[in-house]
């Protein structure tokens, strides 16, 4: 007996060892260092996707930008459009071996939900949520809505993201410490070492969907057995480490250093994510002059998106001027209200401003200067706004200061601000509810504070609309009513190429950098 | 001597004092919320005060001093605000590549510099002299950043003899541990070269016209015992000075060294830190620099006794 067991343990190591020397392992730079490991906790993108990495989700958008079942096997809604079943798909396991339950994502969307603010409007229209069997539960709306399931398949920031009961009941202003998911990488905490390394596994266990994968939906098949992700913070350093064969994988080089990368062979840019990011120009209602909603109307006459696109990405195969709140290629884009807008009509420009009684109090605008996508974005502005009259004070700081001050309602000269730039990942902004900056429900609404009863109303009413073409009618008329109010000017659509080694395949066309389905082959 | 190490290592206290309330000052009036950066960029004022909430922020600086200085005392460092693990095992797991990287900075820098320098003295004018010279005002004159990149360019992209970036720990095998360390200890070294060198080649001609060493070539000495001997012995103290200062000055080249190399040492994590306004890990690593800065400068002092016994403390 203890021969056999000598014998099978020995088996053991060699096929372990056979296995380690076979094992494919995906070097990567992401866009910044896993600092947070709780993709509740944070919104931060890169947390975000350490999530994708471990964690599976209910449902999931597909490269249509369809919601598709993903950890669930099948659901159904009552005729009245007030409940729904869902069950869970069969053999889904978490990290530890143990079965995933109905109750374990009962807990998951509840934790969720107490932070994100789709979540937090989902939760404001559920009656209950009730187990019915292992893998079977039950949602009950006080009143139909048709977001339920574009909140739980929701692609971006906070993601409702499975988790183990254990976990999830966690309070929500708690970092979780139990890293186990039941996604299709197992996170490697003891080789987790902040700003070097994060590592993930290939989890054996891990049942797929039988479907090809589609965005982020489908089957999630690992591929290689080991992701690492290596916090190179100089992008220079990065992309010579890819050229160099070292890394395989670099998910943001910058727009300025692709020519370096297209002209190398060894190196091809897939441009994964169609919807890409947006900018906008955010200015703050509750401070003079953005106070007036002349004055910020006289936004929309003074800005063009061109100049902006151009000076801050430059080629334009990675660019698009979009005149729509909610991103070129989705659903809710729509060029309503905008005829005349964004044209650099100077003269009109000027005569809003003459109208609302601009008396020329300076425009403090928030310039960051680390990130390279935003550096070249606030010089354009102030050259824009300056032609049409404002008086800009552009202060530069780094972009975390900007972070810091933008919370601050003071007045500019106690260390407010009247305006910053910023970019949206387009998959955060796909509809009135989800997009931060429509939030017009003043104390309540993100940095700038906006406060409009007509807008938080179309909000509500598209919450509360079930029929795709209605919600499109609403947020046509949010679009709309914004160019009157302007929460914010949308300044262009902007993509992000991801650069990998020839010798990687089936990156996937998603919103989000994911890494099941891609395959390294051995470099010739 | 005992009595002076005693009252040096004593006069520590009120400067770590100083340096720990400077810090913590410092970095409370700096604009930064953590609580914003780690909320994301998403996040509503009310996720961002929960988390502020978590951390203490919303305390009274004096009650957020009084807290930190407590645990300090108790040895507690706190814990980071966003790697959720305490600063002491985080320094501790960055000091190897840090140590390594000084360490062999300042061994390359010796062994080059000191004989270059002695060197320059004795061809006082010569062709040689200028070189020596030339190279250092060029080591003085390049950041740091421009060699880094301009050696990864030649040996890791064009050559491919060394690799781009990274760092391999000693217990994983010295031959890669070095391969990795050559790169960027040549790109720290060059500044300490120059200086070292042109240090060197002052003391050493200060003493060439001394009688001792008139009277070492009278007995016949050859001229490498009389250099090294006689003439760098007795210019050791002003070298040592400007070594010691060298060895101060690395935290600074450490920083932007670990960066263009990615070497996860204690350079990197004092910029996330600060990039992330990571106030207790900020805080720990700043207090670490200057109580080492404090040591290296006793170290010097009663390195001098050993090369001048005259010296008396």
């Amino acid at each position: 007996m203890r021969g056999a067991s000598t014998l099978l343990l020995a088996i053991g190591v060699i096929c372990a060892s056979l296995g380690g020397a076979d094992a494919v392992t995906l070097k990567a730079v992401m866009h910044s260092d896993v600092k947070i490991v709780d993709p509740i906790w944070t919104t931060a993108y890169i947390t975000r996707n350490h999530g994708y990495m471990i964690y599976d989700t209910l449902f999931a958008m597909d490269e249509k930008g369809e919601m598709k079942p993903q950890m669930i096997d099948s659901w159904e809604q009552s005729a009245d459009k007030l409940t729904f079943t869902f069950v869970l798909r069969e053999g889904l396991l978490w990290h530890d071996g143990k079965p995933v339950t109905a109750d374990d994502c009962i807990a998951s969307i509840k934790r969720w939900a107490a932070k994100d603010t789709l979540g937090q409007k989902v939760m404001s229209f559920i009656d209950a949520m009730t187990v019915q069997g292992p893998s079977r539960f039950t949602i009950k709306l006080r009143e139909p809505t048709g977001l339920l399931i574009f909140a739980l398949g929701k692609p971006s920031s906070n993601v409702p993201f499975m988790m183990p009961k254990r976990v999830a009941d966690t309070d929500p202003s708690t970092q979780i410490s139990d890293f186990t998911g039941s996604g299709p990488f197992v996170f490697k905490s003891d080789e987790w070492k902040p700003g070097d390394r994060a590592v993930y596994v290939k989890f054996v266990k891990y049942k797929p969907r039988t479907e090809p994968p589609s965005g982020l939906a489908g089957g999630k098949v690992a591929k290689v057995d080991r992701v690492e992700w290596l916090a190179i913070s100089d992008q220079q350093q990065a992309i010579n480490a890819l050229l160099a064969g070292e890394i395989d994988y670099v998910e943001a080089p910058s727009h300025d250093l692709l020519p370096l990368l297209t002209a190398d062979s060894g190196v091809k840019l897939v441009d994964y994510n169609p919807l890409g990011n947006q900018y906008t120009f955010r200015p703050n209602h509750l401070q003079k002059p953005f106070d007036n909603p002349k004055v910020r109307q006289a936004l929309w006459y003074a800005f063009n998106q061109k100049d902006f696109l151009q000076a801050a990405i430059g080629d334009p195969k990675y660019y698009k001027v979009c005149k729509s709140m909610f991103p070129c290629g989705t659903a809710l884009a729509s060029d309503a209200g905008m005829d005349g807008l964004l044209e650099s009509n100077v003269q009109k420009a000027r005569a809003l401003l003459g109208e609302a009684g601009y008396d020329g109090t300076p425009v403090v605008l928030m310039h960051s200067t680390d990130l390279q996508v935003l550096t070249n974005m606030a010089p354009v502005a102030k050259s824009l706004m300056e032609r049409s009259g404002f008086k800009v004070d552009m202060q530069s700081m780094d972009w975390q200061t900007m972070v810091a001050r933008r919370a601050k309602k003071d007045p500019p000269g106690a260390g407010g601000w009247s305006a910053l730039i910023t970019s949206w990942v387009s998959a955060d902004i796909l509809n009135p509810v989800m997009t931060g900056l429509t939030n017009a429900g003043c104390d309540n609404a993100l940095f700038g504070w906006p406060c409009d009863t007509e807008t938080e109303k179309l909000r509500d009413q598209f919450a509360r609309a079930t029929d795709p073409a209605e919600q499109k009618k609403i947020a046509e008329a949010v679009q709309v009513r914004d160019t009157r109010i302007t929460t914010h000017v949308f300044l262009g659509q902007w993509y992000q190429p991801i650069a990998v080694r020839t010798s990687i395949d089936g990156v996937l066309t998603a919103p989000v950098p994911v890494f099941w389905n891609v395959e390294k082959r051995n470099a010739s | 001597m005992v009595g002076y190490i005693l009252r040096r290592i004593i006069s520590t206290v009120p400067v770590m004092l100083i340096v720990a309330v400077l810090v913590f000052l410092m970095l409370r009036l700096t604009p930064g919320d953590p609580a914003a950066i780690i909320a994301g960029d998403n996040a509503n004022a009310e996720q961002v005060a929960l988390i502020r909430d978590r951390l203490g922020l919303d305390k009274p600086i004096l009650t957020q001093f009084v807290i930190w200085s407590g645990n300090i005392l108790h040895g507690d460092f706190g814990e980071s605000f966003f790697f959720k693990k305490s600063v002491s095992e985080l320094i501790a797991s960055r000091l190897e590549p840090t140590l390594a990287l000084s360490v062999s900075t300042i061994i390359l820098a010796v062994l080059i510099a000191v004989p270059l320098g002695v060197l320059a003295a004795y061809r006082r004018g010569s062709p040689v002299d200028r070189i020596v010279m030339g190279f250092s005002v060029l080591g003085f004159s390049v950041p740091v950043f421009v060699i880094g990149y301009g050696l990864i360019y030649l040996f890791a992209i064009k050559l491919n003899w060394f690799p781009v970036q990274g760092y391999q720990r000693i217990a994983d095998g010295i031959p890669g541990f070095l391969q990795r360390l050559v790169l960027p200890s040549l790109t720290l070294s060059v500044i300490y070269v120059a200086l070292i060198a042109r240090m060197t080649r002052t003391s050493v001609l200060d003493v060439m016209g001394e009688d001792y060493i008139r009277t070492a070539r009278a007995k016949g000495q050859v001229e490498r015992v009389v250099l090294f001997r006689h003439a760098l012995r007795n210019a050791a103290v002003p070298i040592i000075t400007v070594i010691g200062l060298g060895v101060a000055l690395l935290i600074g080249g450490v920083v932007v060294t670990e960066s263009v190399f990615t070497i996860p040492g204690l350079g990197r994590l004092t910029v996330d830190a600060v990039l992330a306004r990571d106030y207790p890990t900020i805080q720990a690593v700043i207090l670490l620099f200057s109580l080492v800065y404090v040591l290296i400068n006793l170290g010097v002092d009663l390195v001098y006794r050993v090369f001048d016994p005259r010296i008396r403390y």
